[in-house]
Protein backbone atom coordinates (compact mmCIF):
# COMPACT_ATOMS: atom_id res chain seq x y z
CA UNK A 1 0.00 0.00 0.00
CA UNK A 2 1.22 3.48 -0.83
CA UNK A 3 2.39 5.42 2.22
CA UNK A 4 0.36 8.64 2.32
CA UNK A 5 3.32 10.38 3.96
CA UNK A 6 5.73 9.93 1.05
CA UNK A 7 5.88 11.64 -2.33
CA UNK A 8 6.30 9.73 -5.59
CA UNK A 9 10.07 10.08 -5.20
CA UNK A 10 9.91 8.64 -1.68
CA UNK A 11 10.50 11.97 0.05
CA UNK A 12 8.63 13.02 3.15
CA UNK A 13 5.49 14.94 2.13
CA UNK A 14 3.44 14.71 5.33
CA UNK A 15 4.58 13.68 8.78
CA UNK A 16 1.69 11.86 10.40
CA UNK A 17 3.09 8.77 12.06
CA UNK A 18 6.42 6.99 12.56
CA UNK A 19 4.83 3.78 11.30
CA UNK A 20 6.04 2.71 7.86
CA UNK A 21 9.03 5.07 7.71
CA UNK A 22 12.49 3.72 6.97
CA UNK A 23 15.53 3.87 9.22
CA UNK A 24 17.19 6.04 6.53
CA UNK A 25 14.40 8.59 6.72
CA UNK A 26 14.45 8.73 10.52
CA UNK A 27 18.23 9.14 10.43
CA UNK A 28 17.90 11.92 7.83
CA UNK A 29 15.53 13.76 10.19
CA UNK A 30 17.97 13.37 13.10
CA UNK A 31 20.96 14.50 10.98
CA UNK A 32 19.09 17.53 9.65
CA UNK A 33 18.01 18.46 13.18
CA UNK A 34 21.66 18.29 14.22
CA UNK A 35 22.48 21.00 11.69
CA UNK A 36 19.74 23.24 13.09
CA UNK A 37 20.79 22.69 16.70
CA UNK A 38 23.63 25.23 16.40
CA UNK A 39 21.30 28.00 15.28
CA UNK A 40 20.82 29.59 18.74
CA UNK A 41 24.55 30.55 18.57
CA UNK A 42 23.86 32.95 15.72
CA UNK A 43 23.07 36.56 16.45
CA UNK A 44 20.12 36.26 14.09
CA UNK A 45 18.51 32.99 15.18
CA UNK A 46 16.93 32.12 11.87
CA UNK A 47 17.64 30.80 8.39
CA UNK A 48 15.79 31.85 5.23
CA UNK A 49 14.80 28.32 4.14
CA UNK A 50 11.00 28.69 4.24
CA UNK A 51 10.72 32.40 3.53
CA UNK A 52 7.41 33.24 1.91
CA UNK A 53 5.71 30.04 3.12
CA UNK A 54 2.68 30.19 5.38
CA UNK A 55 2.22 27.64 8.14
CA UNK A 56 -1.01 27.27 10.10
CA UNK A 57 -1.05 25.74 13.56
CA UNK A 58 -4.44 24.09 13.96
CA UNK A 59 -4.71 23.13 17.61
CA UNK A 60 -8.08 21.60 18.44
CA UNK A 61 -6.66 20.49 21.78
CA UNK A 62 -4.73 22.46 24.39
CA UNK A 63 -0.96 22.51 24.29
CA UNK A 64 1.71 24.89 25.44
CA UNK A 65 5.07 23.26 24.76
CA UNK A 66 4.24 21.66 21.42
CA UNK A 67 2.48 24.71 19.99
CA UNK A 68 5.13 27.19 21.06
CA UNK A 69 8.02 25.05 19.82
CA UNK A 70 6.25 24.59 16.47
CA UNK A 71 5.77 28.36 16.29
CA UNK A 72 9.42 28.99 17.11
CA UNK A 73 10.56 26.34 14.65
CA UNK A 74 8.52 27.93 11.86
CA UNK A 75 9.69 31.46 12.60
CA UNK A 76 13.32 30.30 12.77
CA UNK A 77 12.86 28.93 9.26
CA UNK A 78 11.54 32.39 8.27
CA UNK A 79 8.03 31.11 7.51
CA UNK A 80 4.94 33.10 8.42
CA UNK A 81 2.93 31.40 11.15
CA UNK A 82 -0.69 31.63 12.04
CA UNK A 83 -1.82 29.94 15.24
CA UNK A 84 -5.54 29.30 15.16
CA UNK A 85 -7.30 29.49 18.45
CA UNK A 86 -9.95 26.90 17.70
CA UNK A 87 -11.97 27.61 20.82
CA UNK A 88 -12.85 31.04 19.45
CA UNK A 89 -12.90 30.09 15.77
CA UNK A 90 -15.71 29.19 13.44
CA UNK A 91 -15.58 25.51 14.46
CA UNK A 92 -17.30 26.46 17.68
CA UNK A 93 -19.98 28.13 15.56
CA UNK A 94 -20.70 24.83 13.85
CA UNK A 95 -18.34 24.91 10.86
CA UNK A 96 -17.11 21.46 9.83
CA UNK A 97 -13.42 20.54 9.88
CA UNK A 98 -13.36 20.28 6.08
CA UNK A 99 -14.92 23.72 5.66
CA UNK A 100 -12.31 25.19 8.00
CA UNK A 101 -9.59 23.55 5.87
CA UNK A 102 -11.13 24.78 2.59
CA UNK A 103 -11.23 28.34 3.92
CA UNK A 104 -7.60 28.24 4.99
CA UNK A 105 -6.60 26.74 1.63
CA UNK A 106 -8.30 29.71 -0.02
CA UNK A 107 -5.88 31.90 1.92
CA UNK A 108 -2.95 30.14 0.15
CA UNK A 109 -1.32 28.39 3.06
CA UNK A 110 1.45 25.79 2.59
CA UNK A 111 1.34 23.64 5.71
CA UNK A 112 -1.00 22.56 8.50
CA UNK A 113 0.31 21.53 11.90
CA UNK A 114 -2.59 19.67 13.48
CA UNK A 115 -3.38 18.59 17.01
CA UNK A 116 -6.71 16.91 17.53
CA UNK A 117 -8.39 14.79 20.20
CA UNK A 118 -9.55 12.29 17.59
CA UNK A 119 -7.12 9.64 16.31
CA UNK A 120 -6.55 9.93 12.57
CA UNK A 121 -7.43 13.63 12.27
CA UNK A 122 -4.09 14.40 10.62
CA UNK A 123 -4.51 11.60 8.09
CA UNK A 124 -8.00 12.81 7.30
CA UNK A 125 -6.77 16.35 6.59
CA UNK A 126 -3.80 15.07 4.54
CA UNK A 127 -6.15 12.98 2.39
CA UNK A 128 -8.56 15.84 1.82
CA UNK A 129 -6.39 18.88 1.47
CA UNK A 130 -4.95 20.45 -1.69
CA UNK A 131 -1.99 18.50 -3.16
CA UNK A 132 0.59 21.24 -2.51
CA UNK A 133 -0.09 21.37 1.24
CA UNK A 134 1.93 19.38 3.79
CA UNK A 135 0.37 18.18 7.04
CA UNK A 136 2.28 17.54 10.27
CA UNK A 137 0.65 15.61 13.08
CA UNK A 138 1.24 17.36 16.42
CA UNK A 139 -0.67 14.69 18.33
CA UNK A 140 -3.93 12.91 17.43
CA UNK A 141 -6.03 11.28 20.13
CA UNK A 142 -4.32 8.17 21.49
CA UNK A 143 -2.79 7.36 18.12
CA UNK A 144 0.50 9.15 17.46
CA UNK A 145 2.75 12.06 18.40
CA UNK A 146 5.58 11.54 15.92
CA UNK A 147 7.46 14.84 16.35
CA UNK A 148 7.68 14.20 20.11
CA UNK A 149 9.07 10.72 19.44
CA UNK A 150 11.68 12.15 17.05
CA UNK A 151 12.84 14.80 19.51
CA UNK A 152 13.16 12.04 22.11
CA UNK A 153 15.26 9.96 19.68
CA UNK A 154 17.39 13.05 19.01
CA UNK A 155 17.94 13.65 22.73
CA UNK A 156 18.85 9.98 23.26
CA UNK A 157 21.32 10.10 20.36
CA UNK A 158 23.03 13.11 21.96
CA UNK A 159 23.74 11.03 25.07
CA UNK A 160 24.00 7.47 23.73
CA UNK A 161 25.57 7.10 20.32
CA UNK A 162 24.44 3.61 19.34
CA UNK A 163 20.73 2.76 19.41
CA UNK A 164 21.35 -0.95 18.89
CA UNK A 165 23.00 -1.33 22.31
CA UNK A 166 20.22 0.34 24.32
CA UNK A 167 17.73 -1.00 26.81
CA UNK A 168 14.86 1.42 27.17
CA UNK A 169 12.01 1.54 29.69
CA UNK A 170 8.75 3.44 29.18
CA UNK A 171 6.89 3.77 32.47
CA UNK A 172 3.33 4.77 33.24
CA UNK A 173 0.10 5.40 31.40
CA UNK A 174 0.87 3.51 28.18
CA UNK A 175 -2.84 3.00 27.48
CA UNK A 176 -3.61 6.66 26.81
CA UNK A 177 -0.20 7.67 25.51
CA UNK A 178 0.23 8.56 21.83
CA UNK A 179 3.81 9.50 22.76
CA UNK A 180 4.55 5.93 23.89
CA UNK A 181 3.10 4.46 20.68
CA UNK A 182 5.25 6.67 18.48
CA UNK A 183 8.33 6.08 20.65
CA UNK A 184 7.93 2.31 20.49
CA UNK A 185 7.68 2.44 16.68
CA UNK A 186 10.75 4.67 16.42
CA UNK A 187 12.77 2.49 18.80
CA UNK A 188 11.94 -0.62 16.80
CA UNK A 189 12.83 1.00 13.46
CA UNK A 190 16.12 2.30 14.88
CA UNK A 191 16.93 -1.20 16.14
CA UNK A 192 17.02 -0.66 19.91
CA UNK A 193 18.07 -3.82 21.78
CA UNK A 194 15.09 -3.96 24.13
CA UNK A 195 12.01 -1.81 24.71
CA UNK A 196 10.27 -2.40 28.03
CA UNK A 197 6.94 -1.02 29.09
CA UNK A 198 6.26 -0.83 32.82
CA UNK A 199 2.71 -0.17 34.00
CA UNK A 200 -0.20 -1.53 35.98
CA UNK A 201 -2.35 -3.89 33.90
CA UNK A 202 -5.17 -1.32 33.80
CA UNK A 203 -2.93 1.21 32.02
CA UNK A 204 -1.68 -1.13 29.27
CA UNK A 205 -3.43 -1.58 25.94
CA UNK A 206 -4.55 -5.13 25.19
CA UNK A 207 -2.04 -7.13 23.10
CA UNK A 208 0.67 -4.58 23.93
CA UNK A 209 3.33 -7.27 23.32
CA UNK A 210 2.45 -7.21 19.62
CA UNK A 211 4.03 -3.72 19.42
CA UNK A 212 7.43 -5.35 20.00
CA UNK A 213 7.94 -4.68 23.70
CA UNK A 214 8.61 -6.64 26.89
CA UNK A 215 5.97 -6.06 29.57
CA UNK A 216 6.69 -5.54 33.26
CA UNK A 217 4.13 -4.90 35.98
CA UNK A 218 6.83 -4.42 38.62
CA UNK A 219 8.88 -1.22 38.22
CA UNK A 220 11.76 -2.56 40.30
CA UNK A 221 12.23 -5.54 38.01
CA UNK A 222 11.73 -3.52 34.86
CA UNK A 223 14.28 -0.81 35.66
CA UNK A 224 17.22 -3.18 36.15
CA UNK A 225 20.03 -2.55 33.66
CA UNK A 226 18.21 0.11 31.57
CA UNK A 227 19.99 2.99 29.76
CA UNK A 228 17.00 5.24 29.13
CA UNK A 229 14.07 5.75 31.51
CA UNK A 230 11.03 7.49 30.04
CA UNK A 231 8.28 8.56 32.43
CA UNK A 232 4.77 9.30 31.21
CA UNK A 233 2.14 11.55 32.71
CA UNK A 234 -1.07 10.07 34.08
CA UNK A 235 -3.63 11.35 31.58
CA UNK A 236 -6.48 11.83 33.96
CA UNK A 237 -8.45 13.82 31.40
CA UNK A 238 -8.65 10.76 29.15
CA UNK A 239 -9.58 8.29 31.89
CA UNK A 240 -13.24 7.42 31.69
CA UNK A 241 -13.19 4.63 34.29
CA UNK A 242 -11.62 4.19 37.68
CA UNK A 243 -8.34 2.69 36.49
CA UNK A 244 -6.34 3.59 39.60
CA UNK A 245 -7.04 3.48 43.32
CA UNK A 246 -5.37 6.88 43.95
CA UNK A 247 -2.44 9.07 42.91
CA UNK A 248 -0.65 8.28 46.16
CA UNK A 249 -1.06 4.58 45.57
CA UNK A 250 0.22 5.02 41.99
CA UNK A 251 3.34 6.86 43.15
CA UNK A 252 3.99 4.17 45.74
CA UNK A 253 3.88 1.44 43.09
CA UNK A 254 5.11 3.13 39.90
CA UNK A 255 6.63 6.51 40.81
CA UNK A 256 10.28 7.06 39.92
CA UNK A 257 12.21 7.58 43.15
CA UNK A 258 15.92 8.03 43.77
CA UNK A 259 16.05 4.56 45.27
CA UNK A 260 14.47 2.98 42.21
CA UNK A 261 16.57 4.90 39.70
CA UNK A 262 19.65 3.25 41.23
CA UNK A 263 18.44 -0.02 39.70
CA UNK A 264 19.04 1.37 36.20
CA UNK A 265 22.54 1.76 34.77
CA UNK A 266 24.52 4.53 36.54
CA UNK A 267 24.66 6.62 33.34
CA UNK A 268 20.98 6.15 32.50
CA UNK A 269 19.09 9.28 31.42
CA UNK A 270 15.62 10.20 32.65
CA UNK A 271 13.11 11.62 30.17
CA UNK A 272 9.54 12.93 30.31
CA UNK A 273 7.51 14.44 27.47
CA UNK A 274 5.93 16.92 29.91
CA UNK A 275 3.94 18.32 31.51
CA UNK A 276 5.32 16.57 34.59
CA UNK A 277 3.28 15.90 37.71
CA UNK A 278 5.81 16.09 40.51
CA UNK A 279 5.14 13.54 43.19
CA UNK A 280 2.68 11.57 41.01
CA UNK A 281 4.87 9.78 38.46
CA UNK A 282 8.28 11.28 39.30
CA UNK A 283 10.01 12.50 42.45
CA UNK A 284 10.78 16.21 42.26
CA UNK A 285 14.53 15.93 42.86
CA UNK A 286 14.88 13.42 40.01
CA UNK A 287 13.07 15.71 37.58
CA UNK A 288 15.65 18.40 38.47
CA UNK A 289 18.54 15.98 38.98
CA UNK A 290 21.76 15.30 37.12
CA UNK A 291 20.34 12.37 35.13
CA UNK A 292 17.28 14.31 33.94
CA UNK A 293 17.32 15.55 30.33
CA UNK A 294 13.74 16.85 30.43
CA UNK A 295 14.62 20.45 29.56
CA UNK A 296 17.02 19.34 26.81
CA UNK A 297 14.03 17.55 25.28
CA UNK A 298 12.22 20.89 25.12
CA UNK A 299 15.17 22.71 23.48
CA UNK A 300 15.66 19.87 21.01
CA UNK A 301 11.98 20.06 20.08
CA UNK A 302 12.68 23.24 18.12
CA UNK A 303 15.55 21.83 16.03
CA UNK A 304 13.73 18.56 15.33
CA UNK A 305 10.53 20.34 14.29
CA UNK A 306 12.57 22.64 12.02
CA UNK A 307 14.06 19.55 10.38
CA UNK A 308 10.67 17.89 9.84
CA UNK A 309 9.07 21.10 8.53
CA UNK A 310 11.85 21.75 6.02
CA UNK A 311 12.05 18.11 4.89
CA UNK A 312 8.30 17.95 4.20
CA UNK A 313 8.42 21.28 2.36
CA UNK A 314 11.23 20.20 0.04
CA UNK A 315 8.87 17.88 -1.84
CA UNK A 316 7.02 21.00 -2.98
CA UNK A 317 9.52 21.47 -5.77
CA UNK A 318 8.49 18.17 -7.35
CA UNK A 319 5.91 17.99 -10.06
CA UNK A 320 2.69 16.80 -8.46
CA UNK B 1 41.17 24.02 -21.10
CA UNK B 2 41.73 20.59 -19.54
CA UNK B 3 42.26 19.58 -15.94
CA UNK B 4 45.90 18.73 -16.73
CA UNK B 5 46.61 22.45 -17.17
CA UNK B 6 45.32 23.30 -13.70
CA UNK B 7 48.18 22.67 -11.30
CA UNK B 8 47.07 22.87 -7.68
CA UNK B 9 50.39 23.84 -6.00
CA UNK B 10 50.89 26.78 -8.36
CA UNK B 11 47.23 27.86 -8.05
CA UNK B 12 47.57 27.80 -4.25
CA UNK B 13 50.81 29.82 -4.37
CA UNK B 14 49.26 32.46 -6.61
CA UNK B 15 46.17 32.71 -4.37
CA UNK B 16 48.40 32.93 -1.28
CA UNK B 17 50.38 35.78 -2.83
CA UNK B 18 47.27 37.71 -3.86
CA UNK B 19 45.74 37.25 -0.40
CA UNK B 20 48.93 38.53 1.28
CA UNK B 21 48.85 41.65 -0.88
CA UNK B 22 45.13 42.21 -0.23
CA UNK B 23 45.52 41.68 3.53
CA UNK B 24 48.23 44.37 3.54
CA UNK B 25 46.50 46.84 1.24
CA UNK B 26 43.12 46.56 2.96
CA UNK B 27 44.77 46.47 6.41
CA UNK B 28 42.96 43.40 7.75
CA UNK B 29 43.25 43.13 11.54
CA UNK B 30 43.30 39.67 13.23
CA UNK B 31 41.44 38.16 10.31
CA UNK B 32 39.14 35.17 10.70
CA UNK B 33 39.36 32.72 7.82
CA UNK B 34 36.20 30.85 6.82
CA UNK B 35 36.05 27.97 4.33
CA UNK B 36 32.84 27.11 2.48
CA UNK B 37 31.98 23.41 2.78
CA UNK B 38 33.40 21.19 1.31
CA UNK B 39 35.99 22.17 -1.31
CA UNK B 40 36.43 25.65 0.15
CA UNK B 41 37.33 24.14 3.52
CA UNK B 42 40.09 22.02 1.96
CA UNK B 43 41.61 25.05 0.24
CA UNK B 44 41.20 27.17 3.38
CA UNK B 45 43.03 24.55 5.49
CA UNK B 46 46.10 24.98 3.27
CA UNK B 47 45.94 28.78 3.22
CA UNK B 48 45.24 28.99 6.95
CA UNK B 49 48.64 27.35 7.53
CA UNK B 50 50.52 29.27 4.84
CA UNK B 51 49.23 32.67 6.02
CA UNK B 52 49.90 31.71 9.64
CA UNK B 53 46.47 32.75 10.89
CA UNK B 54 46.18 32.34 14.66
CA UNK B 55 42.45 31.90 15.15
CA UNK B 56 40.97 28.49 14.33
CA UNK B 57 39.57 28.08 10.83
CA UNK B 58 35.80 28.68 10.56
CA UNK B 59 33.69 26.20 8.61
CA UNK B 60 30.49 27.12 6.83
CA UNK B 61 27.76 25.01 5.24
CA UNK B 62 25.49 27.32 3.27
CA UNK B 63 22.76 24.72 2.54
CA UNK B 64 20.14 26.54 4.61
CA UNK B 65 20.83 29.77 2.74
CA UNK B 66 20.67 28.45 -0.82
CA UNK B 67 18.25 30.05 -3.25
CA UNK B 68 17.25 26.78 -4.92
CA UNK B 69 15.59 24.99 -1.96
CA UNK B 70 12.16 25.11 -3.58
CA UNK B 71 13.57 23.62 -6.80
CA UNK B 72 15.95 20.92 -5.57
CA UNK B 73 15.13 20.55 -1.87
CA UNK B 74 17.42 19.93 1.02
CA UNK B 75 21.02 18.95 0.51
CA UNK B 76 21.86 15.59 2.01
CA UNK B 77 24.19 15.64 5.03
CA UNK B 78 24.14 19.31 5.92
CA UNK B 79 26.99 19.95 8.35
CA UNK B 80 26.54 22.43 11.16
CA UNK B 81 28.60 25.58 10.55
CA UNK B 82 31.47 26.05 12.99
CA UNK B 83 31.89 29.78 13.48
CA UNK B 84 32.59 32.03 16.46
CA UNK B 85 29.34 33.23 18.05
CA UNK B 86 29.85 36.83 17.01
CA UNK B 87 31.28 38.12 13.76
CA UNK B 88 30.37 41.70 14.64
CA UNK B 89 33.14 44.07 13.54
CA UNK B 90 35.45 41.25 12.38
CA UNK B 91 37.73 41.18 9.33
CA UNK B 92 36.92 38.00 7.43
CA UNK B 93 38.71 36.08 4.68
CA UNK B 94 36.14 33.92 2.91
CA UNK B 95 37.54 31.02 0.89
CA UNK B 96 35.84 28.82 -1.71
CA UNK B 97 37.20 26.42 -4.31
CA UNK B 98 35.44 27.59 -7.49
CA UNK B 99 33.67 30.87 -8.22
CA UNK B 100 31.05 30.33 -10.94
CA UNK B 101 27.55 31.88 -10.79
CA UNK B 102 28.18 33.74 -7.52
CA UNK B 103 25.15 32.22 -5.79
CA UNK B 104 27.15 30.26 -3.21
CA UNK B 105 28.96 33.43 -2.15
CA UNK B 106 25.66 35.33 -1.96
CA UNK B 107 24.40 32.61 0.43
CA UNK B 108 27.65 32.63 2.43
CA UNK B 109 27.54 36.41 2.86
CA UNK B 110 23.94 36.20 4.09
CA UNK B 111 24.94 33.58 6.65
CA UNK B 112 27.92 35.68 7.81
CA UNK B 113 25.65 38.68 8.35
CA UNK B 114 23.32 36.53 10.45
CA UNK B 115 26.22 36.07 12.86
CA UNK B 116 26.78 39.83 13.08
CA UNK B 117 27.93 42.75 10.93
CA UNK B 118 31.53 42.18 9.85
CA UNK B 119 33.96 45.07 9.33
CA UNK B 120 35.05 43.74 5.94
CA UNK B 121 35.02 40.52 3.95
CA UNK B 122 37.74 39.47 1.53
CA UNK B 123 36.88 36.72 -0.96
CA UNK B 124 39.55 34.33 -2.21
CA UNK B 125 38.92 31.41 -4.60
CA UNK B 126 41.22 28.82 -6.12
CA UNK B 127 39.61 29.11 -9.57
CA UNK B 128 37.38 31.79 -11.03
CA UNK B 129 35.44 30.67 -14.10
CA UNK B 130 33.07 32.55 -16.41
CA UNK B 131 29.30 32.37 -15.94
CA UNK B 132 28.53 34.98 -13.28
CA UNK B 133 24.79 35.45 -12.67
CA UNK B 134 24.89 38.10 -9.97
CA UNK B 135 27.15 41.12 -9.47
CA UNK B 136 29.74 39.57 -7.16
CA UNK B 137 33.40 38.95 -7.92
CA UNK B 138 36.30 37.44 -5.97
CA UNK B 139 39.05 39.76 -4.66
CA UNK B 140 41.78 37.14 -5.09
CA UNK B 141 42.01 34.00 -7.20
CA UNK B 142 44.52 31.32 -8.20
CA UNK B 143 43.48 31.65 -11.85
CA UNK B 144 40.67 32.78 -14.09
CA UNK B 145 39.40 30.49 -16.88
CA UNK B 146 36.61 30.12 -19.43
CA UNK B 147 34.69 26.86 -19.82
CA UNK B 148 31.77 25.77 -22.03
CA UNK B 149 28.41 26.12 -20.23
CA UNK B 150 27.84 22.38 -19.90
CA UNK B 151 31.08 21.78 -18.03
CA UNK B 152 32.00 22.27 -14.43
CA UNK B 153 35.06 22.02 -12.24
CA UNK B 154 35.02 19.50 -9.43
CA UNK B 155 37.52 19.47 -6.62
CA UNK B 156 38.34 16.16 -4.92
CA UNK B 157 40.13 15.87 -1.61
CA UNK B 158 41.10 16.65 1.04
CA UNK B 159 44.26 14.53 0.54
CA UNK B 160 45.39 14.62 -2.18
CA UNK B 161 43.64 17.59 -3.73
CA UNK B 162 42.60 17.01 -7.33
CA UNK B 163 40.80 19.02 -10.02
CA UNK B 164 38.48 17.46 -12.59
CA UNK B 165 36.59 19.09 -15.40
CA UNK B 166 33.37 17.21 -16.11
CA UNK B 167 30.12 17.57 -17.99
CA UNK B 168 26.94 17.95 -15.93
CA UNK B 169 23.24 17.96 -16.66
CA UNK B 170 21.25 21.14 -16.07
CA UNK B 171 19.32 19.85 -13.04
CA UNK B 172 22.41 19.63 -10.88
CA UNK B 173 23.47 22.50 -8.69
CA UNK B 174 26.01 25.09 -9.69
CA UNK B 175 28.73 26.64 -7.62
Amino acid sequence: MKNLQLSKEGKLKHFLSIEGLSIELLTEILDTAESFAGLPNQQVKKVPLLRGKTIVNLFFENSTRTRTTFELAATRLSADVLSMNIATSATSKGESLLDTIRNLEAMHVDMFVVRHAISGAGHFIAQNTAPHISVINAGDGQHAHPTQAMLDMFTIRQHKQDFTQLKVAIIGDILHSRVARSQIQAFNILGVKEVRVIAPKTLLPSHVESLGVTVFNDIEKGLVDTDVVIMLRLQKERMSAALLPSEREYFKCFGLTEQRLKLANPDAIVMHPGPINRGVEIESNIADGAQSVILQQVSNGIAVRMAIMSLTMQSHGEQI
Amino acid sequence: MTDKQLNIPSLLSKLELELKQAIASRALKDPLMIGVHSGGVWIAEQLHQRLNIKEALGLMDISFYRDDFSQIGMHPKVKPSELPNHLEGRDIILIDDVFYTGRTIRAALNEIFDYGRPNQVLLGVLIERDGRQIPLKPDCSGCSINLPAGQRIKLTGPVPLGIHIESFNKKQTTT
